[in-house]
């Protein structure tokens, strides 16, 4: 409606209007990588994982004599499951998100040489041993192949080595996509010189002990072996009734300590285990959400500042307008307009800032490129806030009577 | 002067109350989110050692075969135990430690208490003083204890008053597991960070280790190791003693610079023997940098950090461009008694004073209100369950920060305000009002 009047105003305030967009443009520069700084740090804490891990519970022994393994293991699975609510035990070198990692880099030729290093040939791999009916206790969903058989377990055996001594291994679905593209990965092999291991099952994706860049691709590199009695099997899981929990880990603990008096014995449940893993990423998440939000609030604030300034000094002009028969809700709009178009181009060249701000943080912090989404959605944002911020102001600048030009200057 | 304008801006505060407080808190907010950031990036880039860390050094050999060889790429950060051995043996440097972390069970001497599993850190004679680790009762063992493979120990104080209620347990008997170690020293309170000698460990911010032990004893009695363990040639993990893997860290402390030179160039030398012998395959690539070189080539600081330093940096920007908006709001609203003043005779530059004591007094209250923010933001870090959270304390220097911060970015903030506020014409101000 009146577009031309109102940048003829502009052009002579033109220092309150450079500040208006100058705080829009920063704003939306900072909100727009703040808040996908977030967004990345929600998603891996959301990151799936294919075991029952709400009906789970660990508890880790550690410092056992290890010549006793073969006695004291199924001695202690049978106690574990003679507790009373316990639907399965089963036992396993690690368990996703514990930190306690161990990883291997294999290839996919004959002649791929034994290292724990990544390379250009290598993928590193999380290892999982476990011993037979684990992978029902944890849940894992089985998508090609098979589980191992029962023969494969007693003799696979790790000791003080790196690898176990076993030749088959199943592998979740995302290292399958990485290793053989496109291919069926079952009875393919995969190779640290002089060691290698058949593919004979792929489960759905497990996540790692340990996350590795928090993309989500790597992080499902894992893979699983069949283990005999052997001290790498240190964690003992449970599976129970979720209400149950409690009980029952109080109840392991206490069984698994009187067993094992000189080892050192630790008991979660799943869950604990998976919160613990990213209370500092949630912590930090948290407090980026408060910067955002107090951030916002600034703004706003300086907005309704500037504005309602500017509205005191253009009383007489306004009551001029009155009196010459604009209404009330002229005068509202021509403020909502004025401020709409100023956060305008404030978004405009904050979208730009926003760009450039990632551009420098992808050079120097690996992050992603920011989605085109986050421009339009943090536009919107100000957008509101700054017709929010302005309505004040606006109103206050409607309700100048017509007899105020008449007394002015 | 200074005092009348301070009186004139404490009325025009009384008088515009709103504006005032949302000024002071733009600012507030600003430096309260900026300082405590800065607080952790600066606690985080620590010097652990100061006044020692430049004589310190970490040499770096790369003693690997030729697979997988790029010419240009850095030495492995660790060293062979053979490696290790033989360069402390060498003596070449004022003194030298050579060292790996473990976990050791320890048995309680008191019944009621469980076996749990402590810290360890295996090392040689020389890491005491060099990193002038401070001892509460007893001594370090000697390079003697190191030759002898003596089952003694030094345990923290924290472990002290675990196991032996805060008593001088020098002389007890430490059980890790089967083997018996002789308490020969108790550390005092330390807390090096970040933990500069080991960063292969988890977390470059850990606690210092529990349990100190002689390196070939803990080897001898068959302790676990723990760190990052990395081998080359077809070697899977197990005689670690004689593996082609590094999993060793070792310092020097070298006085002067020409001592760090003479021992640059003994490491090109031990280099090409090893060469000579077949044992080192790769062409010549050694390094010696010092204690903070060796912190900012392994990127100590969390990137995380510096990105919420970066972030808050952005964030007190946004908060100053708006208190400059409300301050120019508010001094053109005073044209009218600036209008005055200038008519009774106060120059232009006395007006700009006027108006920049005026900000600064802003400022100090918004540092003031800052310094708050920033010591609750600064609690909240240390409520997070990272390992650096509990170093997460403002000090003196970052308290100073803090003010002349506030007070820059106020007068900076003021600057345009006051100079615009300045430009009106006395005559047309009087004869408006």
């Amino acid at each position: 409606m009146q577009i031309r009047p109102i940048l003829a105003t502009l052009r002579k305030h033109r220092i309150p209007a450079i500040l208006i967009v100058l705080e829009i443009a920063l704003a939306c520069a900072v909100l727009c990588n703040a808040v996908f700084m977030i967004s990345r740090r929600v998603a891996s804490i959301s990151l799936p994982n294919a075991i029952d891990e709400k009906e789970l519970i660990s508890v880790s022994m550690h410092g056992a004599d290890p010549t006793r393994a073969a006695a004291d293991i199924p001695r202690n699975l049978a106690a574990l499951q003679g507790i009373a609510g316990v639907q399965a035990a089963g036992v396993i070198s690690s368990l996703p998100l514990s930190t306690d990692n161990w990883g291997w880099s294999f290839g996919t030729q004959p002649d791929s040489v034994l290292e724990d290093r990544s390379s250009d040939q290598n993928t590193n791999v999380s290892l999982y041993m476990m011993a037979q009916g684990t992978e029902r206790v944890l849940g894992l969903r089985l998508r090609q192949g098979r589980f191992f058989n029962a023969d494969e377990y007693p003799g696979s055996l790790i000791g003080s080595g790196a690898l176990p001594s076993t030749h088959v291994t199943v592998i979740t679905e995302s290292l399958a996509k990485k290793l053989w593209p496109g291919q069926s990965p079952l009875g393919k092999t995969i190779y640290s010189k002089p060691a290698y291991f058949t593919v004979v099952g792929v489960v759905a994706d497990v996540l790692r002990p340990r996350l590795f860049g928090s993309d989500g691709l790597r992080s499902y590199h894992s893979s699983f072996f069949p283990m005999g009695p052997d001290q790498a099997l240190a964690n003992y899981v449970l599976r129970c009734p979720p209400a149950e929990r409690e009980r029952i880990l109080r109840e392991a603990v206490q069984k698994m300590q009187a067993l094992n008096p000189s080892a050192v014995i630790n008991g979660n449940t799943y869950e604990a285990i998976r919160n613990r893993y990213f209370a500092d990423t949630s912590s930090m998440a948290w407090m980026l959400v408060l910067v955002c939000a107090v951030m916002l609030a600034v703004t706003a604030v300086g907005i309704v500042g500037l504005s309602s300034f500017w509205v005191t000094q253009r009383r007489a002009q306004i009551g001029i307008r009155r009196a010459l028969g604009a209404t009330r809700g002229d005068i509202l709009r021509y403020f909502q307009l004025e401020n709409f178009l100023l956060v305008g181009i404030g978004i405009l060249l904050g979208m730009l800032l926003a760009y450039g701000i990632n551009l420098f943080l992808m050079a120097h912090y690996e992050l992603p490129r920011l989605p085109m989404l986050y421009l339009p959605a943090g536009a919107l944002a100000l957008w509101l806030i700054g017709q929010g911020a302005v309505l004040g102001p606006a109103q206050r600048a409607a309700a100048v009577p017509p007899v105020v030009a008449t007394r002015a200057a | 002067m200074f005092g009348y304008y301070l009186d004139l801006a404490l009325r025009s505060f009384s008088r515009h109350k709103a504006l005032t407080g949302l000024m002071v808190l733009a600012i507030a907010l600003g430096i309260g989110t900026s300082m405590t950031t800065l607080t952790v990036l600066h606690v985080l880039s620590n010097d652990p050692l100061p006044g020692r860390s430049q004589m310190l050094f970490y040499p770096q050999l790369d003693p690997q075969d030729l697979d997988g060889y790029r010419p240009g790429v850095e030495p492995p950060g660790q060293v062979t135990l053979i490696d290790g051995m033989n360069l402390l043996r060498a003596h070449r440097a004022e003194r030298q430690a050579l060292m790996t972390g473990g976990s050791v069970p320890v048995e309680p001497p008191r019944g009621d208490v469980d076996p749990f599993f402590a810290d360890a850190r295996y090392t040689t004679a020389d890491f005491f003083p060099m990193f002038e680790v401070p001892m509460r009762y007893g001594r370090a063992w000697s390079a003697a204890d190191d030759q002898a493979k003596a089952r003694v120990a030094v345990i923290s104080r924290s472990l002290n008053d675990r196991l032996f209620g805060g008593r001088d347990s020098t002389g007890q008997l430490l059980q890790l597991g089967d083997s018996a170690f002789r308490i020969v020293g108790v550390l005092d309170a330390w807390r090096p960070s970040p933990h500069f000698y080991d960063l292969h460990i988890a977390g470059s911010y850990a606690r210092a280790e529990d349990v100190f032990l002689p390196l070939q004893s803990a080897l001898d009695a068959k302790l676990a190791i723990n760190g990052s363990i990395s081998c080359w040639g077809g070697y899977a993990v197990g005689q670690l003693a004689t593996a082609p893997c590094v999993w060793l860290q070792f310092w020097v402390q070298l006085d002067d610079p020409a001592q760090a030179v003479g021992y640059r160039s003994f490491l090109e030398h031990y280099s090409q023997e090893q060469q000579a012998l077949g044992r080192f395959q790769r062409p010549l690539n050694v390094r010696l940098r010092n204690l903070m070189d060796w912190l900012g080539y392994q990127r100590v600081v969390p990137s995380d950090v510096r990105l919420q330093t970066w972030l808050a940096a952005g964030f007190l920007l946004v908060c100053l461009v708006n208190t400059v908006g409300l301050m120019l709001a508010k001094f053109m609203r005073r044209n009218d008694e600036l209008g005055v003043r200038r008519a009774l005779g106060a120059s232009k530059r006395a007006l700009f004073a006027q108006l920049l004591v005026e900000s600064g007094v802003i400022g100090l209250s918004g540092g003031l209100g800052g310094l708050l923010l920033a010591l609750g933001g600064l609690w909240l870090v240390r409520q997070r369950p990272t390992d650096y959270a509990a170093l997460a304390q403002l000090d003196a220097p970052m308290l100073l920060v803090t003010f002349a911060l506030a007070l820059g970015a106020s007068l900076t903030a003021g600057l345009l305000p006051a100079w615009r506020a300045c430009q009106i014409a006395p005559a047309l101000q009087l004869k408006e009002a």
